[in-house]
């Protein structure tokens, strides 16, 4: 395939607030199979600039296997040839993908196995919402450590990327989008 | 209190020329919107005011670069027609709309999940909370995937939505969309925009399209009616190709 064509890329727009129906699945934050040992919990708000919980933000998640692969598997959406319903991962593969809507509240919550990348773990976020015109990328490291990325960063702002950790194998990571202890979001030039 | 769409369309006109001038000047062009864009009111209190902080390029290793998978067992047989999924056929004018899923280098990204999502031909969404009073098509929910093919395409059959009012400001329309939600073969070239229809007269009126203030870009959003792809006596065809951003881990291995 030739290299030479570069297209120009197609803009972003905000996500709307009527995904609610389309995007969202069954299962969609429950990437651990069920009943794992090894489960870790991260949760925490989307909080806006006044600080007011983000009713309507949808957060994609990405992460390497425990292993360290960075291959995913297919299957986070395994759905129902006959009925079109959802079917839930099948408890053996680990696609390292999962989608969490918020609540009416502002929360969301993941169920996943530790990521196993080289350095300090993390698991990679896409924030969505209607207001956002353009999504966001962040980390959430589940511990602070020598990082290319933490290093270059000032404390209060290398904070904001780190969970804190809370009752045993549950990480809390806020996320705001604007003002006081806003998050770092990053870009990939 | 609500502003007029005259008021709206001032500001619109104001970010344009701001723009338009700072390109001019040698600025670069910018292909995606600014997430600070005022007349898209829900804006305001959601954008970072940082900047954003690069990861420098060229580390394999970095999570991002890869990204998630998807397969057979992810979709169903006709979640990419989306006038077959009730019992009876959805009112409305049939379209078909299909493309090509393209990396910045111009290569075809296979095997990928695309997700859409859109009103009924009335402008109504299937939604619970949507209180728009159109009426809303038991045959018709609106949403649908596929997975591009081996040359990177993608095909849905549905309905042409229709505008509808939203709250941004007194008397605000949106032009015919429907959403669109693509992977990539990386994290970084997570992509969720919105394809809309050639000619609608909203255009130069809607904040959201407008938040992209290239007008190259925009149009980069825009379909174009194919009559190639039109079928006799059942679907007129739109053609629409979607170009991701962002690097992948096989684009930085092939040297870019
Ligand atoms: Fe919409």
């Amino acid at each position: 395939m030739s290299t030479t064509e570069r297209p120009l890329p197609t803009p972003a727009h905000t996500i709307g607030p009527f995904y609610g129906h389309a995007l969202p699945f069954p299962g969609g934050g429950e990437i651990a199979p069920p009943g794992h040992p090894d489960t870790i919990t991260l949760h925490g708000h989307v909080l806006d600039g006044a600080g007011a919980p983000v009713p309507d933000a949808l957060l994609d998640f990405w992460q390497a296997a425990p292993d360290g692969s960075l291959s995913g598997a297919p299957g986070s959406l395994r759905r129902d040839p006959s009925t079109g319903g959802f079917l839930g991962r099948n408890g053996v593969d680990f696609t390292g993908f999962g989608r969490v809507a918020t609540d009416a509240d502002g929360r969301y919550a993941l169920r996943t196995l530790p990521p196993g990348n080289a350095g300090v773990p993390y698991i990679a976020v896409c924030v969505f919402a209607r207001g956002l015109t353009h999504h966001l990328f962040t980390r959430a490291y589940l511990a602070d450590g020598t990082d290319p990325l933490l290093d270059a960063l000032p404390d209060e702002r290398r904070a904001t990327l780190i969970a804190s950790a809370g009752a045993p194998r549950t990480y809390r990571f806020d996320i705001r989008l604007q003002g006081e202890g806003e998050t770092v979001f990053l870009e990939f030039p | 209190m609500a502003l007029t769409q005259a008021e709206i369309d001032a500001e619109i006109k104001d970010h344009q020329d701001a723009y338009d001038k700072a390109v001019a000047g040698g600025a670069p062009v910018r292909h995606h919107p600014a997430r600070d864009y005022p007349p898209y009111r829900s804006s305001r209190l959601r954008h970072p005011k940082l900047p954003l902080v690069a990861v420098s390029g060229g580390d394999p290793e970095t999570v991002e670069l890869s990204g998630p998978v998807f397969g057979v067992t992810d979709i169903t047989e006709i979640d990419n027609d989306l006038t077959l999924q009730h019992r009876g056929e959805p009112i409305g004018e049939r379209i078909t709309v299909s493309g090509r899923l393209l990396d910045r280098a111009g290569r075809p990204v296979r095997g990928q999940l695309i997700e859409i999502w859109q009103a009924n031909a009335a402008g109504r969404y299937a939604h619970l909370r949507e209180q728009h009073p159109a009426p809303l098509d038991p045959n018709f929910t609106g949403v649908g995937r596929t997975l591009t093919d081996d040359q990177g395409r993608y095909a849905f059959t549905t309905v042409k939505p229709g505008p509808y009012p939203w709250g941004n400001h007194t008397n605000a329309w949106r032009p015919a969309h429907i959403h669109f939600s693509v992977f990539g073969t990386a994290f970084t070239q997570r992509l969720v925009t919105q394809m809309y229809f050639p000619g609608d007269p909203l255009f130069p009126h809607d904040p959201i399209l407008r938040s992209v203030t290239d007008e190259a870009a925009r149009a980069r959003l825009v379909a174009a009616y194919d009559h190639d792809l039109s079928r006799p006596e059942f679907s007129l065809g739109y053609a629409w190709d979607i170009v991701l951003d962002g690097p992948s881990a096989t684009w930085i291995e092939e040297g870019r």
